[in-house]
């Protein structure tokens, strides 16, 4: 070595660098105790959390929507269905800049201010980070354009969905109800229900009629991809594969070619008819006129849309079958017949001669017949036929609300039948106790008078009053209204039948029920009051008129100067069964400001008869399962 | 025999304990990066020839007698620093950083230069004047360094110059500056902190931030700590195993052969695998500290001292941001990360260790 080296190194100077060496050392040591303590902390303490956070990554579950089952008539005709089209699909939380993403794709795929609207709407709605459809129904030149430029939109895809449609639009829109997109306070229901995961991925639920009312049968199970993806979302491999359940089918108790006979019987006439087989409690027939298109609320209505079903006069959005609470008229006498028979107040051969007018001993009040004149001698029987008021005025007073109640009420007056579909009102039977509570005020005897003609504080539904003519039809014997047939399960090939016990039994006297019967018979017949409309039926029917007043307009409703008249007009009912002996149907019809039961609600419930008992003859067996069959597929 | 004599020619000036250590961690780093390079051979095989250079390097600089190591000293510093001052005016800009110089056939990053320019300029400098050291001379030597790393920062590289900083600094310590001025050193740096906050640009202070409250900007700038956090968690005590790490492989782990190796070794090896790892970084910088306490000469030990030191911060700082308790400064894991001028300058480092070592034995013969 020729450098020097330098062998004059201080003692002291070598101890202080060594020890400041060995300081770091020390230190060295310390930071690598921390490092010790983070890598345990993470990779012993913290595994599962992190472990969790690394599955959160790498596995996207990609949930799958199940089909909804459809709704079909009883002969296998479809009422509602679904149709595969493809969307535009934006995941909002993947698109940096929303509104230049939607720009640029206008560009590429027709996209108008509306589907912008709704967009805003589906975002603000969405409770997840899904991906909200921007454009429905694309066309195929629309979707090979965007798939060309399919690069330059991530978190932006085209996906081929299921739609719902009613191919019959208003015609059985107040029966079936509509789908639409489940809002918050749904899903909250979902969660509570623990039915959110059979949700996952699906937009839609039903709001209104049989949809909402059998959403558990008709939605199914949403079933679960799981796939890898790369930190830029790409699918690298499937992990597993929990394919959905489809939704069941319905198979419902409506006759839609009956249905839709009815419906066109009554041309422009505002009403509802429901019509019922008195001998299971099968609705064969459920019209709420006017209609409204259900498939335009499936993705959201539009305002115009909106506001013209809204605001219309017509109310088209009234369920009238279900909802609509309007007084009897006479509708109610053969029940007050019944209810005379049965409290000994009446007997068969019983008569009064009739003034046209009836008063409370005492009083100088007249309660006026609806022929002026009055009809002479009248029976239980004529009573019936001709409708004659005075014979209830007097009948009723004698009864007392009391007694018209509890006969009522057996009946299912004032009462929500239970029928298989939601919002249904109970109409309202009054009594002594109900007048005190909500009128704070005694029950008078003049009350009890304009009861017996149904033109009191009673109301009654069309629904309620065709079920109780199905009861009095079947002889007191009651089955439940109802909608559904059948449940048919798709991938077992399995069905289920909803209970068809008898309700209850009324045990009422045979002869009685034959006396008002044969009365109701008389009422089609020459001579009684709906002798045009029973004119010429090769079969025998029984039927009743009604005539309900109209209380002048509401509140707030719009003066229209060519409604006026028609809006004054009383409404008419008519409730019939046929054939009379062993009834096979029975309804209720009201027409809203129809005027006379006799002269328009009474040849609507003919036309339906006709078709019913005419018509179709009993369908074979084997046939029906052959439409079911190909219904299904 | 003539053989044999070659041979051992060829090996007098290795130190085949420390040797043997770094080449199991440059296996290692093999392994590791043709996993977290996806299989990428031809990643690999770059990677063997800047580790064949890297050790050409060392072999270079164990043989290099000392004297002419300080020979040189002045002359690369002084070159470091002109090249430093060329990148101001004349480097490329990539990233929003100047950073390299284009000198024709390659671009290089003089930056890098300097991590062993300016612990040599240092402890040259001590040497010379180690018999009448006084407070002007750690002044000067303070000069000395801040030069440069006031450069690299500006460019800006604030992992690089932090770690010129400190191997700088610890030849300043090591050279025995009192204790007293490093207090006041020390005040004046936590005082100047508000000062260099302003200075600093908004990528860095937005990463400093992040180490803060990383889940802020989950997809932004935090994005690389959260990831490699949960890489190395992920990978519990056994690890997931070898190519089978899914924040690796599945693109979640940003820079994953070169500074965020580390948690693509945490992920597949575990914590199992990690305590070799550190165990491994400790017996090479125990190596590191004997051979450093048995240098023979002032300039040696400084030298030696700045490098080990500055090989455990370099570690220290690396795993530290990948496991997330310190910020993101782009600093590479020592022996294990991809990356040619930072495996030749580190190699080449302990070359001149080696050296020291066997100088030192020649000494004492």
């Amino acid at each position: 070595m020729k450098y020097p080296i330098e062998l004059k190194n201080d003692k002291q100077d070598i101890y202080y660098f060594q020890l400041r060496l060995a300081l770091c050392f020390g230190f060295v040591f310390l930071l690598f105790f921390i490092l010790l303590i983070r890598l345990l902390y993470l990779q012993g303490i913290q595994k599962n959390h992190y472990q969790t956070l690394a599955e959160g990554n790498r596995i996207s579950i990609v949930p799958m929507t199940p089909n909804r089952g459809l709704i079909l008539d009883r002969k296998g005709l479809v009422l509602a269905h679904n149709y595969p089209a493809y969307t535009l699909e934006i995941t909002p939380n993947k698109v940096s800049n929303l509104s230049a993403t939607i720009d640029e794709l206008s560009k590429l795929v027709d996209i108008r201010p509306a589907d912008r609207k709704n967009f805003a709407r589906l975002m603000a709605d969405s409770f997840r980070a899904e991906s909200l459809s921007i454009r429905n129904h694309l066309t195929d030149t629309e979707v090979a354009r965007f798939s060309a430029q399919r690069y330059r939109f991530p978190g932006v895809e085209v996906k081929a969905r299921l739609f719902r449609e009613y191919p019959h639009h208003e015609k059985f829109s107040h029966l079936i109800g509509y789908i639409g997109r489940i809002n918050k306070s749904e899903l909250e229901q979902l969660e509570e229900d623990e039915l959110a995961n059979d949700y996952r991925g699906s937009g839609y639920i039903g709001k209104t009629g049989i949809e909402k009312n059998y959403e558990n049968d008709l939605h199914g199970k949403a079933g679960i991809k799981r796939v890898e993806v790369d930190a830029g979302g790409r699918e690298v491999r499937v992990l597993s594969n929990t394919p959905p359940t489809s939704g069941n089918n319905l198979i419902l108790t409506i006759d839609a070619q009956l249905q839709e006979v009815a419906e066109q019987s009554f041309g422009n006439f505002r009403g509802a008819l429901v019509a019922i087989d008195p001998t299971n409690g099968e609705i064969l027939a459920f019209v709420s006129k006017p209609g409204y298109d259900p498939n335009l609320f499936i993705d959201g209505i539009d305002e115009q849309n909106w506001r013209d079903l809204n605001d219309s006069p017509d109310v088209p959005l009234n369920n009238r079958a279900l909802r609509g609470q309007y007084s009897p008229g006479s509708t109610i006498k053969p029940f007050m017949a019944l209810a005379g028979l049965h409290y000994n107040k009446r007997s068969p051969s019983y008569s009064i001669k009739d003034p046209g007018h009836f008063s409370l001993s005492g009083s100088a009040h007249r309660y006026r017949d609806w022929k002026k004149d009055g009809h002479g001698t009248v029976d239980l029987f004529k009573s019936i036929v001709v409708s004659c008021d005075t014979y209830y005025y007097g009948l009723a007073n004698e009864l007392g609300i009391d007694n018209i109640f509890n006969f009522f009420s057996r009946f299912g007056f004032g009462k929500k039948t239970g029928i298989d579909m939601e919002g249904e009102v109970s109409g309202l039977m009054p009594s002594q106790e109900w007048k005190q509570k909500r009128h704070n005020q005694q029950w008078y005897a003049g009350d009890t008078i304009s009861v017996g003609i149904g033109q009191g504080y009673d109301l009654v539904t069309p629904l309620q009053l065709a079920y109780a003519t199905a009861i009095l039809a079947n002889d007191g014997v009651a089955y439940r209204p109802h909608l559904l047939k059948e449940v048919q399960s798709v991938r077992v090939n399995e069905r289920r039948l909803p209970k068809m016990d008898i309700e209850f039994n009324l045990n009422l006297n045979q002869d009685h029920l034959k006396l008002v019967k044969s009365a109701m018979v008389g009422v089609t017949q020459p001579g009684g009051t709906a002798a045009r409309a029973g004119a010429g039926a090769p079969y025998t029917f029984a039927g009743k008129t009604g005539t309900a007043q109209v209380i002048g307009m509401k509140q707030g409703e719009h003066y229209i100067e060519s409604k006026v008249q028609e809006r004054y007009r009383d409404h008419a009912w008519f409730i019939a069964f046929a054939p009379a002996d062993q009834p096979k149907i029975a309804m209720a019809v009201l027409v809203e400001n129809g005027g006379h039961g006799s002269s328009v609600a009474a040849p609507i419930a003919r036309k339906v008869l006709d078709h019913f008992l005419l018509n179709k003859a009993p369908q074979s067996a084997p046939a029906m399962h052959e439409a079911k069959g190909g219904a299904n597929d | 025999m003539i053989r044999q004599r070659l041979w051992q020619r060829f090996i007098a000036h290795l130190d085949p304990t420390l040797l043997a250590s770094l080449g199991i961690l440059l296996l290692i780093s093999l392994v590791v990066l043709y996993s977290a390079s996806d299989g990428n051979w031809y990643r690999v095989l770059t990677h063997m020839i800047n580790i064949l250079v890297a050790c050409t390097a060392l072999w270079i600089a164990a043989n290099t007698p000392l004297h002419y190591l300080m020979r040189v000293a002045v002359p690369i510093y002084l070159l470091g620093l002109a090249l430093l001052i060329a990148v101001a005016f004349f480097g490329e800009i990539a990233n929003g950083a100047r950073r390299w110089l284009n000198v024709g056939v390659t671009t290089i990053q003089p930056a890098e230069l300097m991590r062993i320019a300016v612990p040599l300029m240092m402890a040259w400098y001590f040497e010379k004047c180690q018999a009448t050291l006084t407070l002007k001379n750690y002044c000067f030597a303070a000069v000395l360094l801040l030069l440069p790393v006031t450069l690299i920062a500006r460019q800006p590289d604030l992992g690089t110059a932090i770690m010129v900083a400190a191997s700088g600094l610890y030849v300043l310590f090591l050279a025995g500056i009192s204790w007293r001025i490093m207090l006041a050193i020390f005040v004046t740096f936590i005082a100047s902190l508000p000062l260099v906050w302003s200075t600093l640009h908004d990528y860095q202070r937005h990463r400093i931030m992040m180490l803060i409250d990383p889940s802020q900007d989950a997809l932004g700038r935090g994005y690389h700590t959260i990831q490699s956090t949960i890489a190395i968690g992920s990978g519990g005590i056994f690890g997931k195993g070898y190519l089978n790490g899914t924040q690796t492989h599945l693109d979640f782990l940003p820079e994953r052969t070169t500074d965020f190796i580390f948690a693509v070794h945490s992920e597949e090896f575990g914590l199992i695998g990690n305590l070799v790892l550190l165990s491994l970084y400790l017996f090479v910088i125990s190596r590191s500290f004997i051979i450093t306490t048995h240098a023979s000469t002032y300039f040696t030990r400084l030298m030696a001292g700045s490098i080990t030191l500055t090989f455990c911060t370099y570690i220290f700082v690396n795993i530290g941001m990948v496991s997330g308790i310190l910020p993101v400064v782009g600093v590479p894991l020592p022996l294990i990360s991809y990356g040619g001028t930072s495996m030749v300058i580190l190699l080449l480092c302990f070359g001149i260790l080696m050296g020291i070592h066997s100088n030192k034995r020649i000494v004492q013969t």
